[in-house]
C-alpha cells in the first residue's frame, strides 16, 4: 500500500512522549535508591552486609513480597485488595488447625499430613479471593468497598473459627515452609523467589498476562477485542487471595502457632511495595520486579532501621515518609517533563 | 485593512529538543471565520496552546488588539477574551449542564449559596439562543457525548470573548447539531467577534469561513481569502503535494450474500431492523445522532444485552452473544471512540495491534514474542502506520496513526466483515485517503463493510448502498442514482 502522506510526521507531545520514558526512569530510580540504601547501611553499620543479615531481611520481607506480588495483579487490572491482611490469619488459622498437634484442635482426628493442610491454607485463601472477584466482577461493586468488606469478614470468621485464640504446637512438617531452609537459603526466600519467577512469567510470557494488562489499561476496548474481562477480574483476586493464604500459612509455620491476631495491616505494607514499585493504581501500568525492588526497598529500610536502633514508633513515621516521597518524586517528574 | 484582532508572528517552539512550530503566524479580523488547516503535526495544536498560555513560547510575538499578549495560564487568556472550545471533553460527570457551563465562577446568592436558581435561567436562556436542545438540570453523565460537546460549545460561548477557538467542534456532533453550531458561528459574526476554527472536514470550512491559514509540519504556509482557493488547492497545501479524488472507491458488489439480518432489536429503541449486505459491498448508515447506528454495530458485535433478531452469515444462522463470538465469527469492529474502546492507551503499537489475535500468536497459553513482533510488523508496513518502533507507546501516535493502529488490530483476525463507526473522525485529510483506501481494498478483495458516518459526503462517496435510520427504526434504503445529500437528508429527518 503507497503512502499518500510522505510528509506526515511525528506529533510532539511533551508529556505523552515521557510517560514510557519515566516509568522506566523510576523502576531504574527505585532499583538505584534500593542498592544507595544498601550502600549506605554497609557504611554505618559493619554487620549489615553479612550473608546471615541478608538472608534475614529477604525472610522478613518475604511475607509482605508475596502479598505485594498478589496485589500486583489485581492492581494490573484495575482493581485493589484490601483483605489480604484477614485473609492471611484466616489461610493461617484453618491450615493450622489440620496441621496442630494440640489436642484442643477444632478439627478431631489431627495431625493430618502436611500436605493436606498446605492445600487446605491455598484454598481458603482462594476462595476468599473469588468471593471477592464475583462481587467485583459480577455485581460491579467497587473493589475498594467489596474487599473493605471481605477485610473485616475474614477476621471475624478467624476469630469465630478458633474463637479467638492461638493455634499452637504445628507439626514440623508443616513449620518446615517456614524455618527450613534449601541449601542455606530459608524456606520463605525459596518460596518468595518462585512466587516471583512464576508471578513474572505469567504477567510477560502468556496470553494471561496480555489479558491482565489490557483489562486494566482499557477495559472496554479489551471487551470489544474479545478478552473476558469479567473473568481476568475474578482470576486476579483468586490469585491475590490464594498468595495471601500462602503467606499465613508461612507466618503461622515461622512463629509456630497461628494467631487470629495474624496479619492486621498488612494490606498497607504490600500496597506501598507495589506503588514504590512503580505500578500505577489506576491499573494497566507496572511490573512485578518493581514489586519485588519496591518489596526489597521496604525491608532493607526496616532491618537497616532495627539494626541502628531506631525505636519502632519512629519506624512507622520514616516508613509512611518513604512511601509518599517514592510516588511524589515520580510526580514531579512526571509534571516537570 | 483595519486592525487585526488577534495577530501572531514567528512563534517557536521545540519539545525537548525537537520543534514542533518554527513558524507560527496568524491574522485574525474581526468579525471573521478564520479556518486553521494542517495535517495531525502540523502544529495547529501546539500554536494554540501557546495563545491559550498552556505552553510558554520559545520565540515570536503575540498581539491582541495591537497589543502584545503573553498569557501563562488558560484564565489569563480567558480573562483577557480568549476562549476555547478544546477538542478533548472535559466535563465534571456528576454535575448538571448549568453547573458545569458556569464552573468556577457560579452566581453566589445570600450567605455565600450558590444561586442555582439564577444560574439554571442564565444556562436554559444561553441554551436556547443557542438552540440547543438540553435542559439546565441534565446530569452530564446522563448525556452522550455529541450532547456533551454541545455543553462545552455554550460553556465556551458564555464567556462573552472577543476570540472564540473552535478545535474539531463538530468532530462528535450529527449534522443536525452541527447546523445549530454553524448558525450560533454566524450570529457571533455578525456581533464583530473573531473566531479561530480548527476542523478536519473541509467542506465545513469552505461553508462557515471567511479566511484561511495553513500549517504543515510547524511552519505557516500560506493564508488568504477561501474565496479566492480552491478545495482541491487548499488540500494541496495541507499535504504538500497534489491528491487526485477525495475518495477511493474500486470495489464492485457480488451476488453472494455476505450477512442478512432480521428482526434486530437494541437498545434506544433499535426495533426491526433487517438488511443484507453481500461480498464486495460497502453499506453505509446514515442518521442523525441518537438514530441508532452505532447500536445495530454493538448488538452485531455481541456488546448488548438484548439478543432478539436473526443473523445469518453466509447463510448460516449465528448467535453471537459476546465479542470473541462475534470475531470468530468474522466481525470485526472500529469502534467510534478510539480512545475509549478502541486503543488501550497504556500499551504499546505492538500490544495493541495483537490484542484481539492473541490466542493465536503463542503456544498454548504461552506468548511467543516473535510472533506477535511478526504479526505487528507486517500490519506496520500493510497500513503505513507512522511509528519509530512497534514498542513505542500508542499515544504518542497521531490520530490517523492511532485509527490504523486500530485497523490494524482487526485485520490481523482476517474479518470476512468489517463495521467502521465513524472511522475518519479525528482523522487527517491524508490519512482519510488511506483508510477509504483500505476500505475499498478490502471490499474489492471479497470482504463486506458496515460504515457509520455523520459526514453526508463520506456515506455518499464511499457507500454503495445506503441504510438511512430514523428513531431506532430503518427510514429506508437508498441506492444508484437516488444517492444523493437531499435524499439522505430527508429519509433522516
Amino acid at each position: 500500500m503507497s503512502s499518500v502522506v510522505e510528509k506526515e510526521r511525528e506529533p510532539v507531545v511533551g508529556e505523552k512522549t515521557k510517560r514510557r520514558a519515566t516509568s522506566a526512569a523510576q523502576r531504574w530510580g527505585i532499583l538505584i535508591a534500593l542498592v544507595v540504601v544498601c550502600v549506605a547501611l554497609s557504611l554505618l553499620n559493619e554487620y549489615f552486609l553479612t550473608t546471615r543479615n541478608i538472608l534475614n531481611v529477604l525472610r522478613q520481607t518475604a511475607i509482605n513480597g508475596i502479598l505485594a506480588i498478589g496485589l500486583t495483579f489485581v492492581i494490573l487490572a484495575r482493581g485493589i485488595d484490601l483483605s489480604v491482611g484477614s485473609v492471611v490469619a484466616l489461610a493461617g488459622v484453618v491450615a493450622a488447625s489440620l496441621a496442630t498437634t494440640s489436642s484442643t484442635a477444632m478439627v478431631a482426628g489431627g495431625p493430618y499430613p502436611v500436605v493436606l493442610a498446605l492445600a487446605a491454607g491455598l484454598l481458603v485463601g482462594a476462595a476468599a479471593g473469588a468471593v471477592n472477584g464475583v462481587v467485583v466482577a459480577r455485581f460491579s461493586v467497587p473493589a475498594f468497598v467489596a474487599t473493605l468488606g471481605m477485610l473485616s469478614i475474614a477476621r471475624g470468621l478467624t476469630l469465630l473459627y478458633v474463637d479467638g485464640r492461638p493455634v499452637p504446637a504445628l507439626t514440623p512438617e508443616f513449620r518446615w515452609i517456614g524455618t527450613g531452609d534449601v541449601l542455606g537459603v530459608p524456606m520463605p526466600v525459596v518460596i518468595f523467589g518462585l512466587v516471583f519467577l512464576v508471578s513474572w512469567w505469567v504477567l510477560s510470557q502468556t496470553r494471561f498476562g496480555r489479558h491482565v494488562y489490557a483489562a486494566g489499561g482499557n477495559p472496554h476496548a479489551a471487551t470489544v477485542s474479545g478478552i473476558d474481562v469479567t473473568r481476568i477480574r475474578l482470576l486476579v483476586f483468586v490469585i491475590s487471595g490464594a498468595l495471601a493464604g500462602l503467606a499465613g500459612m508461612m507466618l503461622a509455620a515461622r512463629t509456630g502457632s497461628a494467631l487470629p491476631q495474624a496479619g492486621v495491616a498488612y494490606e498497607l505494607d504490600a500496597i506501598a511495595a507495589v506503588v514504590i514499585g512503580g505500578t500505577s493504581l489506576a491499573g494497566g501500568v507496572g511490573r512485578v520486579t518493581g514489586t519485588l525492588i519496591g518489596a526489597l526497598l521496604i525491608g532493607v529500610v526496616n532491618n537497616g532501621l532495627d539494626l541502628m536502633g531506631v525505636e519502632s514508633y519512629y519506624q512507622l513515621v520514616i516508613k509512611g515518609m518513604l512511601i509518599v516521597a517514592a510516588v511524589m518524586l515520580d510526580q514531579s517528574r512526571n509534571k516537570r517533563e | 485593512m483595519s486592525e487585526p484582532l488577534l495577530e501572531a508572528e514567528g512563534l517557536r517552539k521545540s519539545f525537548s529538543g525537537v520543534a514542533a512550530l518554527v513558524d507560527g503566524r496568524f491574522r485574525l479580523r474581526a468579525g471573521s471565520v478564520h479556518a486553521l488547516c494542517g495535517g495531525n503535526g502540523a502544529g495547529k495544536s501546539t500554536f494554540l496552546k501557546i495563545l491559550m498560555g498552556i505552553h510558554a513560547r520559545d520565540a515570536g510575538e503575540v498581539r491582541l488588539r495591537g497589543r502584545p499578549v503573553a498569557f501563562s495560564s488558560p484564565s489569563e487568556a480567558l480573562a483577557a477574551g480568549i476562549s476555547i472550545i478544546e477538542q478533548e471533553l472535559s466535563p465534571v460527570p456528576a454535575m448538571t449542564v448549568a453547573e458545569n457551563i458556569y464552573l468556577g465562577r457560579e452566581p453566589i446568592g445570600r450567605f455565600g449559596r450558590v444561586d442555582f436558581e439564577n444560574m439554571n435561567i442564565a444556562a436554559a436562556a444561553l441554551l436556547e439562543r443557542l438552540r440547543f436542545v438540553l435542559a439546565p438540570t441534565d446530569l452530564m453523565m446522563d448525556l452522550s457525548v455529541a450532547e456533551v460537546q454541545l455543553v462545552e460549545i455554550a460553556k465556551a460561548l458564555s464567556y462573552d470573548s472577543d476570540v472564540i477557538i473552535m478545535d474539531e467542534p463538530t468532530s462528535a456532533l450529527g449534522e443536525h447539531e452541527a447546523d445549530h453550531l454553524f448558525q450560533a458561528i454566524s450570529a457571533l459574526k455578525a456581533e464583530g467577534k473573531g473566531i479561530v476554527y480548527v476542523s478536519h472536514r473541509l467542506s465545513e470550512i469552505f461553508d462557515i469561513a471567511d479566511d484561511y491559514t495553513v500549517f504543515r509540519d510547524g511552519r505557516f504556509v500560506e493564508a488568504g481569502d477561501l474565496a479566492d482557493v480552491s478545495k482541491d488547492r487548499l488540500v494541496q497545501l495541507i499535504v504538500g503535494r497534489k491528491l487526485s479524488e477525495e475518495f477511493v472507491k474500486e470495489n464492485v458488489p457480488r451476488d453472494e450474500i455476505a450477512l442478512s439480518v432480521e428482526g434486530l432489536a437494541s437498545r434506544n429503541g433499535v426495533r426491526d431492523v433487517a438488511f443484507e449486505a453481500r461480498r464486495g459491498e460497502i453499506l453505509g448508515f446514515y442518521g442523525l445522532m441518537g438514530s441508532g447506528r452505532t447500536e445495530i454495530f454493538e448488538r452485531l458485535f455481541g456488546l448488548a444485552h438484548e439478543h432478539a433478531g436473526e443473523i445469518r452469515i453466509g447463510g448460516e444462522k449465528v448467535m453471537l452473544r459476546s465479542p470473541a463470538d462475534a470475531i470468530s465469527a468474522g466481525l470485526a469492529f472500529v469502534t467510534e471512540d478510539r480512545k475509549g474502546s478502541g486503543l488501550v492507551l497504556t500499551e504499546d503499537v505492538r500490544a495493541n495491534i495483537c490484542l484481539a489475535r492473541l490466542g493465536a500468536l503463542g503456544f498454548g497459553p504461552v506468548m511467543s514474542r516473535r510472533r506477535e513482533a511478526d504479526a505487528a510488523e507486517r500490519m506496520i508496513a500493510m497500513f503505513d502506520i507512522k511509528t519509530a518502533s512497534d514498542r513505542l507507546g500508542v499515544v504518542n501516535l497521531s490520530g490517523g496513526n492511532q485509527q490504523k493502529v486500530v485497523l490494524g488490530k482487526w485485520f490481523l483476525t482476517e474479518p470476512r466483515i468489517l463495521l467502521l463507526d465513524e472511522p475518519t473522525r479525528g482523522v487527517d485529510v491524508g490519512a482519510k485517503r488511506e483508510i477509504y483506501r483500505i476500505m475499498s481494498d478490502f471490499a474489492a478483495a471479497g470482504g463486506t463493510v458496515l460504515l457509520v458516518s455523520s459526514e453526508v459526503d463520506e456515506v455518499l462517496g464511499m457507500a454503495d448502498r445506503v441504510v438511512v435510520m430514523r428513531d431506532g427504526r430503518m427510514a429506508g434504503t437508498i441506492s444508484g442514482a437516488d444517492m444523493n445529500a437531499q435524499n439522505l437528508l430527508h429519509l433522516a429527518t
